[in-house]
């Protein structure tokens, strides 16, 4: 049973992730500026040499031709080359994804351990001040640019993996402290916490049933921000991700790069979210 | 950082010293560091565009000649002399001999041969290699010597020795093709979106006055930053030793702690422009293209603006108003008659006002009754000139013109620019490499693709343009330096009274550097601050030539 | 607890009340060019210095809280009610209504909306007015900004559905419609409140990274994301300390609306 629902969702994900790419091809061709080239404005280059620069571009001009070619290469294990940096799009997702997935890893880890540190400690201790405190460190960080963000991480010195989790935190932390505060103020766990019932046993046995799928599912959505998030970072640190990657194919419409990462990133949202949905239904499906 | 350095070098320097063994290796000194502002491209020195790559390419290339930044001057390098015959055609080299690339494989006129023939290959789209075509026909190059080359182009080729301070030499028969070189530093690593490291080629040429080896430094490693706070930042931090290009603001707050780190060489070769769209197929009503074409309309558009208000605001005075399409920088070819630019609203109305034009309730509007209002369009992310816009916006406003300032992202401009023509007026700058007006043909000519304001004229659509056209050809077929620039010169003049160019400003070369780089001498020409790279040095002879 | 709240509405009141007075607060103006005092520090006739062409930074504050305070909240509200009806809907009816909605939300997620915006502004015009490209800049936010919030809201939808006052309430006849808008809705009202304020200082933040595409507000015009640009420059801006004003500002607005609001969070779920 659970065989077939893994088998099933991994037949959605891998259809969905094909979709995203192909909408995000034809998203960047119709998009003004596709098939122009800074090289174009180059007072060195004579006509024959700025007429090659324009058909270059031009050989990607039926979107529908120029991905299924892709998807064909693709099946044989070519992803394509780009078009700004002259390497194959394969070696540069390998090379830089490691790095990407670490960062964006202990983003998590450090965003979701305080968010819920603080989240559940606001809903526990249901004192105002506290809570207020709360609120205003999420706020600060909240209002904060990605850009100023990244630059406080450079001037610290601070792993830029903390910058990442400032992002992503505020976010959580809103939706968490909600979820929770919700939950810890339903009667039946206000009876308990009066009948003086372990918190430890309020909390797994009563709370986390209540709140745990809406949770799960934040958790999953938590990965697609801190891919949002990691973006801006790496292109204002200087890190070789593929956040600074997708930086670059966006700003130089670098199509065969932008779709493939496009397609990495739908799927990763797409695990994320598929296994939180997973989690979520067991969890959701257990007796409160 | 000097220290870190220090700690390194001294120890080698001081055993050499005890054993009397000062052989010239021993004055290796240290590590240089500076950012690029983006990836560079390629590693190929003929395929090189981009500015990142243009760097790495002085850096590794050897060259036949260069030009000397600071005298502007051309100076001998792997060619030891050259002529260029009447005509401009011809141009014949001789080399130096017992010279190898990096990688061992010696050098000769084989190789000068293949690269000039690899240059001029019409499939490999080269900038550096258009700039010789001047006319249909192949190039021959004729071996004379091991040392001795003649290369013959089918048409003159204007300024034809100068040209050749682009093209870095590569090897026919090394395994390392592109990788091995003739230049001070070699490619030794690159971790792409991270950094760039050059190693000092141990066969470079070259020796200093004492009969040192060059370049001094082990190294130079190039990070690549796009974000100027942040190059800022690790500059303040001592972990980059140099910043090419600094931005004035920047410049200023660095000059009020520390005077002796920041460098300002003057106004450099680069401008800022406006330009209307003149093109006759451009999407805009008639009336607005009316005005656009009209001389009157941009003259006084032009004299409304307050050139000097942009260079102290917006450049902190670290620019200079434009006179013309050349900056006084360029030496030799700007017209000197040139008259400084002066702001007069007044003036600047009463010429509309003859036009036709009248104010309305503070509103100008034409003679059709249709109120001037028009778009100036920029690259986001240029903060001077969104500055320089919004600047103009106010200038106008006094007589009565209403301008909406729309930055867009450069792919979205250069489409609007080169392809749709949906635009009507453009802020921009042009970045100037070369100081012979022939690298610019393909902006003055009328029937060409980078001629802005109206491209690919099939036949001169105005008399000026006519006539910058025959002036621009004159002085590209004549070798007779004299006769250019007197062509040059009212090509100058014309582009000044029709304004189809609205230059706004010449930015100063400003540049900052660490204490512990010595032997820097910063000038107007790029790479302002390490055109002399093979004679930097990092820490350590400072420290050793005093007491 | 009170007196928080109170500070929090003193300064809602009074951010809101001099904005709104700030024709007569700041008379120059936002677009004055005050050039013989560019990126002046505070002074008597500048409170909070000029920025780079020399405009009052004091008025630029006060007329940029005007429209961000106006259109972000409006922007926001619009994104929480798409996450609501989208998220809400899918996980209340469930099946393949469910997992189409996920399947698009997730696709939203995941695709790079810079190039639909940056189509979006090549189908405005060049000339069109600051107002236009404003409203159009967060329309377009508040229409792209609801995914995150209906994932959770799917989920917490998805709980309801089996729950055993739904199943009663549907057993007593009441219909699917009403049954959503009276019973389901009400409930997802934490999930929603965390989105429509996280949404209120990102839509602001994004409005001026749109700068960059010819998007948000056009110059003259200020706006508190533009304003926020400044620090940017945080190299200099450390000792140029009032160039953090507008961020304090829209961390106080943010967080008094949020202290306010968490009252009636807490009334509600109690």
């Amino acid at each position: 049973m659970l065989g077939r629902k893994i088998a099933r969702h991994g037949v959605a994900i891998i259809g969905t992730a094909l979709l995203g790419g192909l909408l995000s091809a034809t998203m960047v061709r119709l998009a003004p500026g596709f098939d122009t080239d800074e090289a174009q404005i180059d007072s060195h280059l004579n006509s024959e040499s700025l007429r090659a620069l324009r058909e270059s571009r031009s050989q990607q001009n039926n979107i529908l031709v120029f991905y299924l070619q892709s998807l064909k290469r693709a099946s044989q294990g070519d992803l394509g080359s780009s078009l700004t940096l002259h390497q194959p799009v394969s070696k540069l997702l390998r090379e830089r994804a490691p790095l990407t997935l670490r960062l964006i890893g202990v983003a998590l880890l450090l965003s979701w351990g305080a968010a819920m540190t603080l989240a559940l400690s606001a809903a526990f201790l249901r004192l105002y001040s506290y809570d207020a405190l709360a609120t205003v460190i999420s706020g600060i960080l909240l209002c904060l640019p990605a850009a100023v963000v990244g630059l406080l991480s450079v001037l610290w010195n601070t792993p830029a993996a903390l910058a990442v989790a400032a992002l992503v935190f505020p976010r959580d932390f809103r939706y968490a402290r909600n979820l929770l505060g919700r939950a810890y103020s339903l009667p039946h766990i206000i009876t308990a916490r009066a009948k003086g019932l372990h918190e430890l046993r309020i909390l797994f046995w009563h709370v986390i049933p209540v709140a745990g799928p809406q949770l799960l599912a934040l958790a999953g959505v938590s990965v697609s921000l801190a891919i949002g998030a990691a973006i801006p970072i790496e292109a204002l640190c200087g890190l070789a991700g593929v956040g600074q990657l997708a930086w670059q194919a966006a700003l130089a419409r670098d199509l065969p790069l932008l779709v493939n990462i496009t397609v990495l990133v739908t799927l990763v949202t797409l695990l994320a979210n598929t296994a939180a949905d997973l989690i979520g239904s067991m969890v959701g499906s257990q007796p409160a | 950082m000097t220290k870190l350095t220090s700690t390194r070098v001294l120890p080698n320097l001081v055993l050499c010293l005890c054993l009397g063994l000062l052989t010239p290796s021993a004055f290796a000194q240290g590590e240089l560091r500076f950012c690029l502002r983006s990836e560079p491209k390629t590693f190929d020195p003929l395929q090189v565009e981009d500015d990142a790559s243009v760097a790495i390419r002085y850096l590794t290339g050897g060259t036949l000649v260069r030009m000397n930044r600071q005298s502007q001057v051309l100076e001998p390098e792997l060619a030891q002399s050259w002529k260029v015959s009447k005509d401009g055609k011809q141009i014949t080299f001789k080399l130096r001999s017992g010279i190898s690339f990096s990688d061992g494989t010696p050098f000769s006129a084989e190789d000068v041969a293949y690269t000039v023939q690899r240059l001029m290959d019409p499939s490999l789209h080269s900038p550096t290699g258009d700039a010789f075509r001047s006319g249909p026909g192949k190039v021959d190059t004729k071996i004379l010597s091991a040392s001795q080359i003649s290369i013959t182009f089918p048409a003159p080729v204007a300024g034809l020795d100068r040209q050749f301070d682009q093209v870095a030499l590569i090897s026919q028969h090394s395994p390392k093709k592109e990788m091995a070189v003739l230049g001070p530093f070699m490619v030794a690593d690159y971790k792409p979106g991270a950094t760039v490291l050059l190693k000092r080629n141990p066969n470079y040429w070259k020796t200093d006055e004492q009969g040192r080896k060059l370049p001094y430094l082990d190294s130079i490693r190039l990070d690549i930053q796009p974000n100027r706070d942040i190059e800022m930042l690790r500059f303040k931090r001592n972990e980059i030793d140099l910043i090419n290009s600094l931005d004035s603001e920047y410049f200023d707050k660095l000059a009020s702690g520390s005077p002796q780190l920041v460098h300002d060489a003057g106004a450099s070769l680069d401008s800022e422009q406006m330009w209307f769209n003149q093109v006759a197929k451009a999407p805009l009503p008639g009336y607005k293209k009316a005005w656009f074409r009209s001389t009157a309309f941009r003259r006084a558009i032009s004299d409304a603006i307050n050139r000097d208000d942009l260079a102290r605001v917006v450049f902190r005075g670290h620019a200079q108003p434009a006179l013309g399409p050349f900056s006084p920088a360029n030496r030799f070819w700007f017209d000197a008659k040139l008259k400084p630019p002066v702001y007069s609203p007044d003036a600047s109305l009463k010429a509309l006002q003859r036009e036709g034009f009248h104010l309305d309730n503070g509103t100008l509007k034409d003679a059709g009754g249709n109120v001037v209002v028009f778009s100036i369009i920029t690259n986001s992310g240029n903060k001077y000139r969104e500055r320089m816009a919004t600047m103009i916006q106010e200038d106008l406003q006094k007589i009565g013109i209403q301008v909406n300032v729309v930055t867009l992202d450069f792919p979205s401009l250069l489409e609007r620019m080169t392809q749709t023509f949906d635009y009507e007026a453009i802020l921009l700058g042009l970045s100037n490499v070369g100081l012979d007006p022939n690298e610019e043909m393909n902006v003055w000519l009328s029937s060409s693709e980078n001629h802005q304001w109206n491209p690919q004229e099939k036949t001169p659509e105005t008399a000026w343009e006519a006539e910058i056209d025959r002036l621009m050809r004159l002085q590209s077929a004549s070798s007779d330096p004299k006769k250019r620039k007197e062509a040059f010169d009212r090509v100058q003049e014309i582009v000044v009274e029709q304004a189809p160019f609205i230059f706004l400003v010449n930015r100063n070369a400003l540049s900052a550097s660490s204490s512990s780089v010595h032997g820097l001498s910063p000038v107007i020409l790029a790479p302002q601050t390490y055109w002399n790279a093979e004679r930097l040095s990092v820490g350590v002879i400072e420290a050793q030539s005093r007491p | 607890m009170k007196i928080w709240r109170r500070v929090a509405c003193a300064v809602l009141l009074l951010v809101v009340g001099v904005s709104l007075c700030a024709t007569f607060v700041a008379p120059a103006g936002y677009a004055r060019q005050y050039r013989e005092a560019a990126d002046a520090p505070p002074s008597r006739q500048h409170w909070l210095g000029t920025d780079d062409i020399g405009r009052d930074r004091f008025a630029r504050v006060l007329y940029g809280t005007r429209l961000s305070l106006l259109l972000a909240p409006a922007a926001a509200l619009l994104s929480t009610l798409m996450a609501a009806v989208i998220g809400g809907l899918a996980g209340y009816l469930g099946g393949m209504f469910q997992r189409a909605a996920m399947t698009v939300t997730d696709l939203f997620l995941s695709l790079p909306w810079l190039f639909l915006l940056i189509t979006v502004r090549a189908l405005l015009p060049l000339n069109v007015s600051p107002l236009v490209s404003v409203l159009a800049t967060f329309l377009i936010l508040g229409m792209l900004g609801w995914t995150s919030a209906a994932r959770v809201l799917c989920a917490s939808a998805a709980c309801l559905r089996d729950s055993d006052f739904l199943r009663q309430a549907r057993a007593s006849g009441i219909p699917g419609a009403r049954l959503f808008w009276i019973h389901v809705l009400p409930n997802l009202k934490p999930v929603l409140l965390a989105q429509f304020w996280v949404s209120i200082p990102v839509f602001i933040l994004s409005e001026a990274n749109l700068g960059i595409l010819g998007l948000g507000v056009a110059e003259p015009m200020p706006s508190w994301g533009s304003l926020l640009k400044e620090l940017e420059g945080l190299v200099s801006v450390g000792e140029e300390p009032w160039k953090f004003v507008p961020l304090i500002l829209l961390v106080a607005v943010v967080t008094s609306f949020q202290l306010i609001v968490s009252k009636q969070e807490e009334e509600f779920a109690v």
